[in-house]
């Protein structure tokens, strides 16, 4: 009985192993939504890029934000009236995971993941956990005032996109 | 070239050379804009080829344990590092070396374990292949076990009797995540090795072989199903079958564990549940009673943010039934507080009770400090 077992454990992997192998090239990263797609379904059409360019000050307070420097120096937005875009990205575990943020007047009007890298944790691309982000505000302390729920096993990237989200709050009052 | 890809190319040396003001347009629209700022996300500029600290990753994590009461001790009990290396976007090594109670060798009470040596491959659709030695995907702490990420200076009863943690094996693991938030974990590796007689007989943490020279002359499988897709809330299902937990007895113990766990999280408050139950078949077990071995547990908490520095406090009770020189029932309290001064440093405070029926309570004050990075 345990042998039979076995057997139907073993011929599952099989199966799996040439689902794997079948499914043609190896697709890392996953694209959920090409950088350029997002900005055209956030303002209708690619509005002008422009660059942030943050003096001492404004970097200390972005290391307070993030716990490090962003790895950029000139860190590109979109915007168009009061509404703005940031396309910013930060590593989960190991990998950098690429997010959209649209800013509407202080306020996160939406977050959508664009590029995820990690093998583990793409919940954090869907939309129950994105839309968490809606209508927050940076408080007085730079965090979020309301935090998003933790996703068990994904922590980090979680973690990735929130600091991320600060980030893009902080960034749209100095544009 | 057309006139966008040279406004993109003066861009992109007046955001590397010069200081640019707030609003300073760096490209102007254009048809092929679109292309150019997708590569640039897409294909992360990289003008040299990566050299080895860019391929290497390196952490860390461990925790300084002092307890107070029926033992009254120090201990320094656990020291991990991990050396991770990335071949390419799709293959990494991953590697965890673990010194336990800080001094090993011969009559010391140390060890120094390896607890993951393992190669990743990622597929499309979500599939990834890890072939290895790996912790495998049972209960709540077993994979995820940073100090940071949970309550109490010493880990639960019974995600040490029952589920074995930490526990590794060796062998094949399948995992996927879907779009809708389900996930599935399966693997074929190295099992149990439980001894039917001496100080040991019948008790599953002392059956791990820690793929040190392990007999490998039976199979056993592991399977997870997780389901993420409600904001806050985190469902597993998991099982782990040994075709026979003795190899080193005539007798074919087979062994079933069947668990779940539970995790939900609003705001500051979460709560934790877990259960598992052991099954093992064949007289020599039925005879000491410790064919059937399980335990449950549930912990809210509660967790108040300043800054970045955050306090939570939680409560947690449990009861195990496992085997260790005879069939022992436990109930555990435990009630604490974690200070967080950075999100990845914790300190601990704790009072555990473990109540043994037919025999005295344990209680102990415990104080800890862990790290991660």
């Amino acid at each position: 009985m345990a042998l039979d077992i076995v057997s139907k454990y073993r011929s599952g992997l099989i199966a799996v192993f040439l689902i794997v192998f079948q499914s043609g090239a190896w697709g890392l990263p996953q694209v959920y939504q090409k950088p350029s797609d997002f900005l055209r379904s956030s303002f209708g059409e690619i509005p002008p890029t422009r660059g942030i360019s943050l003096t001492q000050s404004q970097q200390s307070r972005v290391r307070s934000i993030l716990g490090k420097n962003y790895h950029q120096k000139v860190i590109r937005y979109w915007a168009s009236n009061e509404r703005c875009a940031f396309i910013l990205e930060a590593v989960g575990k190991t990998e950098l995971i690429t997010t959209g943020y649209v800013i509407d007047q202080g306020k996160i009007e939406s977050v959508k993941v664009l590029v995820y890298r990690e093998s583990h944790g793409s919940e954090v691309a869907r939309s129950f956990f994105t839309h968490q982000f809606r209508g927050r505000s940076l408080g007085s302390d730079n965090r979020l005032d309301q935090q998003p729920r933790n996703i068990a096993g994904a922590t980090l990237s979680v973690r990735a996109l929130t600091k991320m989200a600060r980030l893009a709050l902080y960034l749209e009052t100095l544009r | 070239m057309s006139f966008s890809s040279i406004f993109l190319a003066l861009g992109g040396i007046v955001a590397c050379s010069l200081p640019v003001k707030s609003q300073d347009l760096l490209v102007v629209p254009g048809a092929e804009q679109a292309d150019e700022l997708d590569s640039s996300f897409l294909n992360p500029q990289s003008p040299k080829q990566p050299g080895l600290f860019d391929r290497l990753g390196i952490g860390s994590y461990g925790e300084l344990h002092l307890n107070q009461g029926d033992k009254n001790e120090i201990d320094f009990h656990r020291l991990v590092l991990f050396l991770n290396y990335r071949y390419t976007d799709r293959i990494r090594f991953v590697s965890e070396l673990e010194l336990e109670h800080a001094l090993s060798g011969d009559g010391k009470p140390g060890e120094l374990e390896l607890e993951q040596a393992y190669l990743e491959f990622a597929f499309d659709h979500g599939w990834v292949l890890r072939a290895g030695q790996y912790l495998l995907p049972l209960g709540i702490l077993n994979e995820v076990h940073e100090p940071e990420t949970f309550y109490g200076v010493e880990r639960n009863g019974i995600e040490t009797q029952i589920i074995p943690t930490t526990w590794w094996e060796a062998g094949l693991l399948v995992s996927k995540e879907t779009e809708s938030g389900l996930g599935f974990d399966f693997g074929i590796h190295s099992g149990l090795s439980i001894a039917t007689n001496g100080s040991q007989a019948f008790n599953i943490r002392s059956g791990r072989q820690k793929v040190a020279k392990a007999d490998a002359s039976n199979y056993a499988a592991s399977a997870r199903i997780r389901y993420n897709a409600l904001a806050g809330l985190s469902l597993t299902a998991f099982a782990n079958f040994q075709e026979d937990v003795t190899p080193s007895s005539v007798e074919q113990n087979t062994a079933t564990l069947l668990g779940a766990s539970a995790l939900y999280q609003r705001g500051g408050l979460q709560l934790r549940a877990l259960v598992a139950d052991w099954k093992i078949r064949g007289s020599a077990f039925q005879v000491s009673g410790s064919d059937h071995q399980s335990g449950f547990y549930f912990e809210p908490s509660y967790r108040w943010y300043r800054g970045d520095r955050s306090v939570g406090i939680f409560a947690r009770i449990g009861a195990y039934d496992f085997y260790k020189g005879q069939m022992q029932q436990a109930d555990e309290i435990s009630l604490g507080v974690n200070f967080w001064p950075h999100e990845n440093i914790v300190v601990k405070a704790d009072y555990t009770e473990v109540k043994f029926q037919g025999s005295q309570d344990h209680q102990t004050y415990n104080f800890g400090i862990g790290y991660s990075f």
